[in-house]
């Protein structure tokens, strides 16, 4: 297992350096001269080099990166231009939230994934099925970015259920597990638990058609065992796939809840990437993709290693 | 995100019947399939009223009425209702297919060519070559598809064009790895080294053995990443990051449309209902096809 682990780390450094390479060179595909976006409009031409020098940008472009580099090693992502808080600082603060409305986002779609996977496995080609998958291919293709617009219509609009945007009643603030705070998450977290449930159903679907088309089924059924002894078979075969997807996808939902969090006005790092975007603030979009990739870069080595150790029917090395 | 259901979908199985035979057999199959057959008629309906929009519009889809502003769905001269500056809903849903369109499916198609063309090269090569592309794939990989769409658009500036780029690029290393995974199967087989020992070049190889083998599998493949490709194609507008206002375009609509929730709530969700149902049918079609294609002779 040790071995396994090591070999996978082994693979994926190399991996996690060139994440490190392309987002240190999205700042340079980016029209125009970086410093522009720092300097003020009648910057004189002095003042401009010595910006280019603090920033490094006279260096030629591998020293350029071994300098940030070295920099980001250390948890050195710079300064954002818009606030002059350190980088690392926010985006790991606005990363929290997204955690958590992930998370919860993720749960939920485990939850009715599964149950509707199993229920479509089991009852292959009945109307049972049909339902489940129709609602599984609904789940992967709604633009989800509508769908929490609809939500936002008919429960805070509408019936004025549930607040339509923000994390918590205090405006800008963190979320936090506590009852005024609940209400606030359950419109985004449903809205992004759709995609995850639409994935998982569809997996979890196929696992269990394949694993009940298995001998060994047909001869748990033939020894006389119970049909509840037999879906606990099936439970343990599919668990370890399905949780692999569910951590994948956990990732995905980290990395792409930006139009959600836009949606819904939720302070995560989605929320934050827009508004480095918008206000083209280099140092700050470039912490935060970086640390969302990274992120994901270790989810999948997790994903990977997890699932090793729970299903010894993959070959490891 | 939408893009996920890639990692949990294996690569098609291939399918090694070559000729008009299968092919016929692939449309008869899929004429059979009545869930395809509808999504594809949805689908050519939604292109072609894109395509003749001049022609079926009621009415111009940038002119508008400060006096006529966000008029209810079956308003007289109005069907589906106005926007919030005043402009007919249904000529813009009409007009706004044809950027949606071209924005979704365009990074596809130029993703496949891209993807088949380094996954193809890099299966069959083997070595080095092999090293240097894969490697490169992985690393554009180890993104997630949302994050490295909006990150790639968001650092090339808000424009279609940016928009499509940076889709192709998000796309090409999932057609890569397909295209890689199915060429290194067929390379393998043993009528492909029976050409090798028999003096074919590699170029004759690949064109005759390779080609007519993997480019199905590969195919099906990106028909699925359509409905992802419309979707986020749309996000990127609905962020700012894709086409620009007045343009018509279903993902924008939806945007400026959200001042709007309160006053004509079912006004405003009508842009997200087409890029609903041009996605959803893509998907039923993709699924139709797939199931077409890898039918057990």
């Amino acid at each position: 297992m040790l071995a396994f682990t090591l070999n996978r780390l082994i693979y994926v450094t190399p991996v996690a350096i060139g994440v490190t390479v392309v987002c240190f060179l999205l700042v340079h595909i980016t029209p125009g001269d970086p410093l522009t976006a720092i300097l003020p409009a009648d910057a004189t031409l002095e003042l401009q080099e010595q910006m280019k020098a603090a920033y490094g940008f006279d260096k030629p472009l591998p020293v350029q990166y071994a300098l940030w580099f070295w920099k980001v090693l250390h948890g050195d992502l710079g300064n954002s231009i818009a606030t002059g808080r350190p980088v690392a600082t926010e985006v790991l603060r606005a990363v929290k939230n997204t955690l958590i409305l992930a998370t919860v986002a993720t749960m939920i779609g485990f939850t009715f994934g599964t149950l509707f996977g199993f229920v479509a496995g089991y009852f292959r080609d009945s109307w049972l099925d049909k339902l489940a998958s129709f609602i599984s291919v609904l789940g992967v293709s709604v633009p989800h970015y509508w769908l929490g617009m609809v939500l936002v219509i008919v429960f805070a609009a509408q019936l004025g259920w549930l607040p339509p945007t923000g994390a918590g009643p205090d405006g800008s603030g963190d979320w936090r597990p506590d009852a005024a705070h609940l209400r606030y998450i359950i419109l985004p977290a449903v809205t992004m638990s759709v995609i995850p449930m639409g994935v998982i159903a569809r997996t979890v679907r196929a696992l269990v058609g394949d694993i009940l088309s298995q001998d060994f089924v047909e001869a748990l059924r033939a020894k006389g065992m119970s049909e509840f002894g037999v879906f606990r078979h099936v439970v343990t075969n599919a668990a370890p796939t399905a949780l692999a997807v569910m951590g994948l996808q956990l990732g995905y939902l980290l990395g792409g809840s930006i139009l959600i969090e836009t949606v819904f006005s939720w302070p995560g790092s989605g929320f934050l990437l827009n508004a480095a975007i918008f206000q083209r603030d280099l140092p700050l979009l470039q912490g935060t993709i970086l640390i969302l990739a990274m992120f994901f870069v270790m989810l999948n080595l997790a994903v990977d290693v997890l699932q090793t150790a729970l299903d010894p029917r993959i070959k490891r090395g | 995100m939408a893009v996920t259901t890639v990692d949990s979908v294996a690569p098609p199985v291939l399918a090694e019947r070559l000729g008009r035979g299968y092919w016929a057999g692939v449309l008869r199959r899929l004429s059979r399939d009545p869930v395809a057959m509808t999504a594809a008629a949805i689908i050519l309906l939604i292109v072609l009223a894109a395509i003749f929009a001049p022609y079926i519009a009621p009415a111009d889809p940038y002119k508008s009425s400060m006096i006529r502003r966000l008029r209810p769905i079956g308003t007289p001269g109005f069907l589906l209702g106005s926007d919030e500056l005043g402009r007919d809903m249904l000529s813009r849903l009409i007009y706004g297919g044809r950027l949606s369109l071209v924005m979704g499916v365009l990074p596809v198609i130029c993703a496949f060519v891209v993807g088949s063309f380094l996954g193809v090269t890099a299966g069959y090569a083997g070595g080095w070559l092999n090293t240097i592309i894969m490697r490169t794939v992985d690393v554009f990989y180890a993104f997630p598809s949302v994050l490295l769409a909006i990150a790639l658009s968001g650092t090339l500036g808000a424009g279609i064009t940016n928009a499509i780029v940076a889709l192709t690029i998000v796309f090409v290393p999932q057609v890569t790895r397909v295209a890689e995974s199915v060429t290194t199967q067929i390379r393998n087989r043993d009528y492909v080294e029976a050409a090798r020992v028999s003096g074919a070049r590699a170029a004759t190889i690949v064109r005759v053995h390779v080609l007519g083998n993997v480019l199905g599998p590969i195919f099906v493949y990106s028909t699925s990443l359509i409905s992802v490709s419309m979707i986020l194609a749309s996000g990127l507008s609905f962020l700012g990051l894709g086409s620009k206002p007045p343009e018509p375009e279903w993902g924008l609509m939806l945007n400026t449309l959200r001042t709007a929730i309160y006053s004509q709530p079912l006004v405003a969700a009508l842009p997200g209902v087409m890029i609903f149902i041009t996605s959803i049918s893509f998907n039923l079609l993709s699924d139709g096809l797939r199931s077409a294609m890898e039918v057990k002779a």
